[in-house]
């Protein structure tokens, strides 16, 4: 469990390194995120038969973590007390551009992406 | 109640207020009523456990006038976590790699479609409204991951604390109407439900998929990833033009 964590905690240490020292605009943990992701396909291809992920303390901690990803954005969006005025001092146009804005992204998002599926006949798998 | 135990609870709020203890217990005691509140109603889209839990605590914040700076000496061990469960999102990746793979074309195809419609769509229908340069800049990164907006929008001259209430707002309005939309539409693929709720909410769209289903939840994690990256290189670009 504790050497799970550390093993989390490695690759985004190692990620803000790696950030600072080529000056990527990218956060730390993404690029944490790009180097587990490495380690878990280079692991798969050097040992097909080893126990599975999931089976090990690093899948119930990564479990744990995501199962309850909504509670670590929930000090952020208390934050929002703070800058609640300025929303409301820009009006209604601010507040439109938001909603309009997201619902568009969703809606062509996920129609360009199931159309370019059915283009290249890449069925889900559900 | 005598004067002098009014006195001790006055100081006894004094000494709970300034300590990290007392707001973190608040805050995990607000999330964990929300996802009661959420889990009693089916999980229903409106019942989003960020929403309730902040609206909580945005009550108690202000009934108590505590400010953001004090709450936040206890919320950020909260808060710190996101980092090792953004680096946690490589297993779901991992899990679902064949899937994501044979989805290569429609993800790049959704990812640019999508990036540049959030950009283009908040941008426009704000500065439609007569919104400054500065305001339109904080605007424009407003679906990616907090870390990443900021810096996009410091780059370019918007405000980055309006632009991370802008990012948080973006993402429970995303997560609050991703299904709806979804099923308005009649979108029944979950590899594109959740990418669009990734792209266009983030990590709290990522958590609204992960909460539906585990394909949808896996590729909301690479559409915030992917987006993040595209956003930080397009946004810039499309600024020149307003």
């Amino acid at each position: 469990m504790i050497a799970a964590l550390t093993l989390l905690l490695a690759c985004q240490l190692a990620g803000e390194a790696l950030a600072r020292l080529f000056a990527l605009p990218i956060p730390g943990p993404v690029i944490g995120l790009a180097l587990l992701f490495l380690g878990l396909r280079l692991r798969e291809q050097w040992r097909p038969d080893a126990t599975p992920i999931d089976e090990l303390p690093l899948g119930a901690v990564c479990g744990v973590l995501l199962a309850h990803l909504s509670l670590l954005f929930v000090p952020a969006g208390a934050g929002i007390v703070r800058h609640a005025g300025a929303l409301v001092a820009h009006g209604p146009g601010l507040i439109a551009a938001l909603v309009i804005s997201t619902a568009l992204t969703l809606v062509v998002t996920a129609f360009v992406f199931v159309r370019v599926a059915a283009l290249v006949d890449s069925a889900p798998e559900n | 109640m005598t004067p002098l135990d009014l006195a001790r609870v006055e100081t006894l709020w004094v000494y709970l207020a300034a300590d990290p203890l007392l707001w973190l217990t608040v805050t995990l005691a607000a999330y964990v009523a929300a996802d009661r509140i959420s889990a009693a109603l089916g999980r229903h889209p409106l019942a989003n456990p960020v929403l309730i839990a902040v609206a909580f605590l945005a009550a108690i914040l202000l009934a108590t006038k505590t400010p953001f700076e004090t709450y936040f000496q206890g919320a950020q061990f909260v808060h710190f976590l996101l980092g090792p469960a953004t680096v946690a999102l490589a297993l779901p990746l991992h899990r679902h790699w064949p899937i994501v793979r044979k989805a290569a074309l429609p993800i790049l195809a959704a990812l640019l479609a999508g990036a540049f419609t959030a950009v283009v769509s908040a941008v426009g229908i704000a500065a439609l409204f007569g919104a400054p340069y500065p305001v339109l800049a904080a605007l424009a990164p407003k679906s990616v991951t907090a870390a990443i907006a900021m810096g996009v929008a410091r780059g370019i001259g918007g405000e980055p604390s309006l632009t991370a209430t802008l990012v948080i707002a973006t993402g429970i309005l995303g997560a609050v109407m991703v299904t709806p939309l979804m099923v308005l539409f009649r979108f029944t693929d979950w590899r594109a439900r959740g990418f669009a709720a990734g792209l266009a909410a983030h990590g709290i769209g990522t958590a609204r998929a992960f909460q539906v289903n585990p394909v949808a939840g896996a590729f909301a994690g690479i559409a915030m990833g992917l987006n993040g990256l595209v956003t930080a290189a397009l946004v810039p670009l499309i600024l020149t033009l307003f």
